[in-house]
């Protein structure tokens, strides 16, 4: 009986080696060739060249996994706090702009920060001088914040939730404060969350194309455009491509790595999937 | 005192996250000739009109449909037996299963993207056929929702007792009977979730269809196409339907489970 089930996961192995390794295969391959197919080390090496942009888009997507922390986490903890009821409506609205799709919620942000745009247009009618918000490294950071924020919302939300309650009525029992229960007893129980959420946030956002090109304007290139711009972009090189793909792929193993090490026990996985 | 700093976090917070798709919905009803995104020039339906006309968004979304059905439908079936399958290993090799089951929701998106482009595009330069279009954008979609469907159905699998399929077996019930009768009832939950999810990933993915698709259009890859080309209030009525149908569809769902819940108790009684 046994063997039998073990058969059945046999297509999703095949299907998985075709559709996953192989073409995580090609792009190594791709990344040490030249465009006649001969070995070369020249791809990586020239990666180098772009550095700059490598350090924008992980200075970029820490300062957006960053902030998204510092306000998704009160966030969090206020709705754990509510009534159950009101908690499931809550998440709800936290998830419902996510159904949306992104390319819509970042054209959202393009009509409220242009420079003809509704905010603009709100100061001015405020008397109060106009601001040059579009095309700035900071709008940037703003459309991941608001892309990714629920990532971070919902796995911090989960783990504060799960906290006995009676834990935190021991150490108030026990003569400590609130601020003292907050930051001896919450925060590091919800370290879980916190890593998950950082993971969830910052992996999108180091890797993102879209956001950088709709809100950043061209002075913000990203290493998503990168990517993007040798393979259907002007800059057509796939070798190139995939190879700037292999090292943006080893920077988040190693980052994901790192995070991992903060939490043995792999809670942190389960907390971020939910419908 | 506290409460009320509460309340304010929660609506700024809501602010946030609301304004921008409030002024989408609001400017998809102005009346405006220049096409201006920023000035309200009265009320009109027009932009709705034009987009129900609009062939090429209609073939969009047609082809949408046609790729979240076939990508719901096959990840379900193929990750339910693969479920199946990975619950009933031993440690190691469930374990390098699991692996390569997360890998792809772990590996940022635009590299699976390209990733699976360079194996179309070789494929086609190996076997020949036609270039990449609906059946490469397809069996990528199917790709990266299987390992949603997966990680559905297998806590439904463990919380299940293994005895209830041998017992139905020992009482002479053939396996494929035995499975359908009763190990499939028992996971349906997880399933369904799996292909719900599937089904809306599959219908908002943009990175991945980007790299897949050559020519054809999706969807999101149209309203990409949109953002960058021209500016038009069209883009907001489009937003605006599809987020009225999300709006419909979750409260549908979330009714239908509330009825659940409360037939549930009423049974327990």
């Amino acid at each position: 009986m046994k063997t039998n089930s073990k058969l059945l996961s046999a297509p999703y192995t095949v299907w998985m080696t075709l559709f996953i390794i192989l073409p995580m295969l090609l792009v190594a391959w791709f990344a040490f060739t030249d465009r006649s197919g001969a070995f070369t080390l020249d791809n990586i090496l020239s990666v180098g060249q772009y550095s700059n942009v490598f350090l924008r888009s992980i200075w970029l997507g820490a300062v957006a996994t960053a902030v998204s922390l510092i306000l998704g986490y009160p966030m969090a903890y206020i709705i754990a706090k509510l009534p159950a009821k009101r908690q499931s409506v809550m998440v709800m609205l936290v998830m419902l702009p996510m159904w949306m799709n992104f390319l819509l919620r970042t054209y959202a942000w393009m009509t409220l920060l242009e420079d003809n745009g509704l905010i603009n247009a709100a100061l001015a009618a405020l008397g109060l001088p106009r601001a040059h918000m579009i095309n700035t490294a900071g709008a940037v950071v703003l459309g991941m914040v608001y892309n990714y924020i629920p990532y971070m919302i919902l796995p911090l939300y989960s783990v504060l939730t799960k906290i006995d309650p009676s834990v935190i009525e021991a150490a108030q029992d026990l003569g400590a404060n609130d601020k003292k229960v907050f930051l001896k007893v919450v925060v590091p129980m919800s370290m879980p969350g916190v890593i998950s959420g950082i993971t969830m946030v910052f992996v999108p956002a180091v890797s993102t194309f879209i956001i950088s090109k709709m809100l950043g304007g061209g002075g913000n290139l990203l290493i998503g455009d990168l990517i993007d711009m040798q393979f259907l972009g002007s800059a057509y090189n796939p070798n190139l491509g995939s190879a700037i793909s292999l090292v943006l792929m080893v920077i988040i193993l190693i980052c994901m790595g790192i995070m991992n090490q903060f939490d043995e026990d792999g809670s942190s996985q389960e907390g971020g999937l939910m419908l | 005192m506290k409460k009320a700093a509460a309340r304010l976090y929660t609506f700024l917070m809501f602010l946030f996250l609301y304004a921008p798709i409030l002024v989408l919905i609001v400017f998809s009803f102005n009346d405006t000739e220049t096409a201006s995104r920023t000035v309200w020039s009265g009320f009109s339906l027009k932009w709705y009109q034009k987009l129900f006309e609009d062939r090429l968004i209609l073939e969009a979304l047609r082809n949408t449909l046609i790729i979240a059905v076939a990508a719901a439908a096959a990840s379900t079936v193929l990750g339910t037996m693969a479920a199946i399958g990975i619950n009933s290993m031993k440690r190691l090799p469930k374990r390098v299963m699991m692996n390569i089951t997360n890998f792809p929701m772990v590996n940022p998106e635009i590299v699976t993207g390209v990733s699976m482009m360079l194996l179309f595009v070789f494929a086609v330069g190996l076997f020949g056929g036609r270039s990449l279009g609906m059946a490469s954008i397809t069996a990528a979609h199917i790709t990266f929702c299987l390992p949603y469907v997966i990680l559905q159905v297998l806590p439904k699998l463990r919380q299940m007792d293994e005895s209830l399929f041998e017992a139905a077996q020992d009482l002479g019930c053939p396996p494929a009977k035995a499975f359908f009768k009763v190990v499939l009832p028992e996971i349906m939950p997880g399933v369904v979730t799996g292909m719900i999810m599937a089904f809306t990933l599959s219908i908002d993915d943009f990175v991945i269809s980007y790299f897949t698709s050559g020519t054809t259009q999706t969807l999101p890859i149209y309203i990409y196409s949109m953002t960058r080309k021209r500016v038009s209030p069209e883009i907001n009525a489009l937003s605006t339907v599809l987020f009225a149908a999300v709006m419909a569809l979750l409260i549908v769902v979330n009714v239908r489970t509330a009825k659940a819940r409360g037939q549930a108790k009423e049974e327990r009684r």
